[in-house]
């Protein structure tokens, strides 16, 4: 025994042990199997939780994931997990639990005032009220705010290990209740290969809570056989894993947990919490089941309101008697079998209220026999604040009272149609049943047993065979000759159709206000009248105004009872009124496990390249860029990343600096048409490049736009090297694909990506020759190569300059670079210069007025506006016919401009906007933001402005409201340093 | 993720693909201004079945044509694109 509402016998839990935990700091006790919900309830705890908005006290409702109200944060520090259902939570030894939104305590909550002011906040208050004038609302906001939400945020990293499973299987079946282990078993014995995926902790669904027999032994004991064949057969079984969501092609996720929220994993299992499972299936079995609806009376919200069919899962499966006297109140047969139940297990069943007229069916009359059982009936409202004390119904037109301290309440079942939907499927309206049923699969899946809306066990048990031999055998990997023998046989007491009677209107004298048809986001029948009377009254408004369904259950129990509330105020048939989408997960998932083994240092592969080593000798502060790291800088001790850029830039301009490029994009074109090829990609003429020789060349996209800019060059008759922009490289792989076999499938070409083949040092400066000289290189003239040998390595030097400076950039073998980079290092310092990095880089480019992409060229400039006009070509490339729109001729354009700030304004923030005076419409932006690296002066930005070149001389505030600076600067030509390039004329 | 089978290397996931435009998408650098236009943005994008361009970019790199309905993502039929290797 553990705890006063434990039944004295019964239930699947283990009495032989006990398990201790505690729940808001007090101490308790439950048996293995059960789940906190169980446990707490056992203890006579029926206080679980604080609704949303209203503060209202709230107890358990159902059994299972979709419970709206028992909401627990589970686990401490790295392991906490907020909005954990408590029915959804198996015991475990030191579970340390806590209730939610109340303070300072769930018994007294400071926010129960908001109960008090209910009605000047119901449903889409925010949006009428706090709002004017415009200044209070940001008063407003700051409480509105910190008193939304449930759960408190984790504030520690997950501690645990995810990880990602890919699967592949003939038959998914999702479910493993009597339709879903009789399709799985049918499957496997046909010979396919199967996996069987259950969110609960146990095989069984309803056979863990209804007392039946299947072929000859009780539900429990068949299920546990089942899945010993199952096994034996080589399905993979899956339990706690919930098919989470339904993709294209049959690919589902599951997600299956290793451990209870908040618990420790083995240290055996490496530390994994849960598995995220990508399963491709040949065929998908959805035994998902059907959800429970609650009915709509005031204060049906109180602790001791229940599901009719959760109340006999806590009875008989949990051996927990969740109250001593309890009303049953139902529109179908099926919560009769609660009252047995309640009766069996030693509780009290004050009376049982049926809103259907008298019939003469067999559980019907074996109810009568022994309780009271009225008909046209229905419940007006509960009584009682923090737990259930009774009720007054409306009976045959009268209204009495009753003493109840349990209230069970079944309004009919809705088909967890979740799976169906997500796969495109389409449903069919059960007027009677009141619920939508799986109507047309648009992927290959069917729905079984409750999930299609069959209401007997039996119905249940022949369907999941029947559709577990047909998925095995359309699969087509059925093994021939295969004898899998008879579907299996229930025997229950009154199987068959529920005989459901959907009635949407509650009793009359019920007070909407109080009728709560989304427990979790307090959204009440008044709320739901409410919105349709201010005009929301298509089902997505009805939704977002009055937030039904959008908290953490997703209106499990809630939507369809909304919508047809809507659908009555409409006067229309609820399938006219339609359904909002199906979204996964279908319960909800821890980013962690979605991140899976992706984390930290694992989160993106880390390019190196061939220097990596090299730089990371210095320890300097690294630059993501794609996947590789550069360096941004080599600073010395107390410098900061700033100062060591200046540094370097300036020792490069005025001597020698060296840095590593080998990220650029390289591509190899060989063939007869190999300039035929690069002239399509390139928007510049390439056919008089002579052998020997290079240019700077940019590409556009088919519509048009500047994509990349970077250089070509010559290496043989039929031989050149393209090269482009470190972050483009993959781009630019993918534009050659594109011409050659898309556009240009004829040529006679060959191309090559060397990107990681050849790495690339820089050379800059005015002694860089000198440094050439001194390792036996000669130096070619301004955008020539040479090829020349160092220690034993071939080297091929290109003469481009991408600082302004007069520069090389050395081309070898990766493998060779290291060694390369040692001999020119040496040499480097014997001229007084040094290694640089992107800082540096930045700062000389800049200077020189070089566009760079990512920066200036953004994907929306055309050549006319980054100043390239004069270098197309007439046509014959990608993007050509794009250029003659009349909107690329508009002056108005943002135009490439360089700008400059007086000496002590500070830097030119990059990004700011351009304006002509406070307040006004920005007229452009900052694009690249720098200094003057060896002339004094303010500093300098290259931007781009509208009509920018017809400026010249204004002076306009780059304004950065995000940095809170303002920096008056001149418009000028962007070019800094040495305009005439006199520096590349040797 | 679509289950796609290249024509070399059998079904994959969608993972290894990329998508790269509709057939009807491809302007051509020699197609008259208006032509291009018209390709790049007033193609007509029905609820029903279109040929596509793929490209198996993290697998074999072949370009492929398919077949898909734009709605039920159903894939009809791949080719590969020009002459077999």
């Amino acid at each position: 025994m553990s705890g006063p509402s434990r039944a004295a016998r019964g239930g699947l839990i283990d009495r032989s042990r006990v398990i201790g935990f505690s729940f808001d700091g007090k101490a308790h006790q439950g048996h293995p199997g059960d789940t906190l919900a169980s446990a707490l309830l056992a203890s006579g705890v029926t206080l679980m939780g604080r609704s949303f908005k209203y503060h209202r006290p709230r107890g358990v409702m159902a059994a299972g994931v979709e419970e709206p109200n028992a909401l627990v944060g589970a686990g401490v520090g790295g392991r906490y997990e907020p909005n954990t259902r408590a029915s959804d939570l198996f015991i475990y030894e030191g579970l340390i639990a806590v209730s939610q939104n109340r303070w300072p305590s769930l018994d007294l909550d400071i926010g129960a005032v908001n109960s008090l002011i209910a009605r000047f906040i119901p449903a889409g208050f925010y949006y009428k009220a706090f709002i004017a004038p415009p200044w209070r609302w940001k008063i407003y906001e700051h409480f509105i705010r910190r008193a939304a939400g449930l759960g408190a945020a984790p504030t520690k990293a997950d501690v645990d290990a995810h990880e990602h499973r890919a699967a592949f299987c003939d038959v998914l079946v999702a479910g493993a209740g009597p339709s879903g282990l009789a399709a799985a078993l049918a499957a496997a014995k046909a010979g396919a290969r199967v996996i069987l995926a259950e969110q609960d902790r146990e095989l069984g669904g309803s056979l863990l809570f209804n007392h039946a027999q299947v072929d000859g032994r009780s539900g429990p004991l068949w299920a546990a056989e089942v899945e010993a064949q199952l096994r034996a057969a080589g399905v993979r079984v899956l339990r706690r894993t919930t098919v989470a969501g339904y993709y294209d092609h049959n690919q589902l996720t599951l997600i299956q947990r290793l451990v209870e929220p908040g618990q420790a994993p083995d240290a055996g299992t490496g530390g994994l919490a849960q598995r995220l499972w990508r399963v491709r299936a040949g065929r998908v079995i959805l035994a998902t089941g059907a959800i429970e609806r609650p009915i709509l009376f005031s204060n049906n919200d109180r602790p001791g309101v229940m599901l009719a069919g959760a109340v006999r899962a806590y009875v008989q499966r949990y051996g927990v008697l969740p109250g001593r006297r309890a009303l049953i109140a139902t529109n179908n047969d099926e919560a009769y079998r609660t009252a047995f139940a309640l009766d069996a297990a030693g509780g009290q069943v004050a009376a049982i209220l049926d809103s259907r007229p008298d019939a003469d069916r067999p559980i019907v009359a074996a109810a009568k026999a022994r309780f009271d059982v009225r008909f046209d009936a229905g419940l007006v409202a509960a009584l009682g604040a923090k737990r259930v004390s009774g009720a007054t119904a409306l009976i045959g037109g009268a209204t009495v009272a009753l003493d109840a301290d349990l209230i069970c309440v079944s309004g009919g079942f809705t088909p967890v149609a979740h799976l169906h939907m997500q796969a495109g499927g389409t449903l069919a309206w059960d007027e009677a049943g009141g619920a939508f049923t799986p109507a047309l699969s648009r992927q290959h899946q069917v729905s079984v047993g409750a999930a299609a809306g069959r209401d007997s066990l039996t119905e249940a048990l022949a369907d999941g065979w029947s559709v577990g031999l047909a998925a095995a055998a359309s699969s087509g990997s059925v093994s021939a000759g295969l004898e899998a023998g008879d579907a299996p046989h229930a025997e229950t007491t009154f199987d068959g159709s529920r005989h459901t009677h959907a009635d949407w209107e509650p009793a009359a004298g019920v007070h909407l206000k109080t009728a709560f048809v989304d427990p979790q986001n307090d959204v009440t029948a008044a709320d739901i009248d409410l919105a349709w009377r201010e005009g929301y009254r298509s089902v997505e408004h009805l939704k977002r105004y009055t937030t039904l369904g959008m908290a953490t259950d997703q209106g499990k129990t809630s939507n369809l009872i909304g919508l047809a509330r809507l659908a009555q105020a409409e006067g229309r048939p609820v399938p006219e009124v339609g359904l909002t989408t199906f979204r996964p997960p279908y319960t909800p998932v821890t980013l962690a496990v979605l991140a899976g083994e992706a984390t930290g240092q694992h989160m993106a592969p880390l390019r190196r390249t061939p220097l990596f080593a090299v730089h990371a000798a210095h320890n300097p502060p690294w630059q993501p860029v794609g996947y590789w790291k550069r360096p941004r800088a080599y600073p010395r001790p107390g410098e900061s990343v700033a100062e060591a850029g200046l540094r370097e830039a300036r020792t490069t301009r005025s001597a020698v600096g060296m840095t590593d490029v080998s990220t650029l994009g390289k591509f190899e074109i060989a063939g007869p048409d190999a300039c035929a090829l690069v002239e399509r990609i390139c928007a510049t003429r390439v056919s008089k490049l002579k052998v020997g020789r290079g240019r700077y060349v940019f590409m556009l996209r088919e519509d048009g736009m500047v994509i990349d800019d970077g250089t070509v060059w010559r290496l043989a008759e039929q031989r050149y090297l393209l090269t482009s922009s470190t972050g483009g490289g993959d781009r630019m792989l993918g534009q050659i694909s594109y011409v050659r076999k898309i556009l240009d499938p004829t040529l006679k070409v060959a191309v090559a990506s060397v990107q990681e083949r050849w790495g690339a040092i820089a050379l800059a400066g005015p002694r860089a020759r000198a440094v050439l000289a001194a390792l036996g290189l000669g130096a070619p003239s301004h955008m020539a190569l040479a090829k020349g040998e160092v220690g034993g390595i071939a080297v091929v030097i290109l003469a481009a300059s991408y600082s302004g400076e007069r520069a090389f950039e050395l081309y070898a073998p990766a493998h060779d670079l290291p060694k390369l980079w040692a001999a020119l290092e040496a040499q480097v310092a014997t001229q007084g210069g040094g290694l640089y990095g992107l800082e540096a880089l930045e700062l000389m480019r800049i200077e020189k007025g070089h566009i760079e992409t990512g920066a200036e060229i953004d994907g929306r400039r055309t050549p006319g506006d980054l100043g390239l006009s004069k270098m197309l070509r007439d046509g014959g490339f990608v993007g050509a016919p794009a250029l003659d729109r009349p909107a690329f001729a508009d002056p108005d354009r943002l135009r490439f401009i360089g700008l400059e700030a007086e000496p002590g304004a500070g830097a030119i923030p990059e990004g700011a906007m351009l304006l002509t005076a406070a307040g006004r419409k920005p007229e452009g932006h900052v694009t690249s933001a720098g200094l003057r690296v060896a002339t004094p002066g303010g500093a300098i930005a290259l931007a781009l402005l509208r009509a920018g070149p017809e400026r010249m001389g204004e002076v306009l505030l780059a304004a950065s409201p995000t940095r809170g600076r303002n920096v008056p600067v001149r418009v000028v030509a962007p070019i800094f340093h040495d305009a005439d390039g006199a520096l590349y004329r040797d | 993720m679509f289950l796609i089978t290249c024509p070399h290397c059998g079904p994959r996931s969608q993972a290894e693909f990329v998508y790269e435009r509709a057939e009807e998408a491809v302007a051509r650098p020699d197609d008259t201004t208006e032509a291009t236009l018209t390709a790049l943005y007033t193609r007509e994008n029905p609820r029903d079945f279109a040929w596509e361009l793929w490209r198996h970019a993290y697998g074999c790199r072949a370009w492929i044509r398919m077949r898909r309905h734009r709605v039920t993502h159903e894939i009809a039929q791949i080719a590969s694109v020009g002459a077999e290797a």
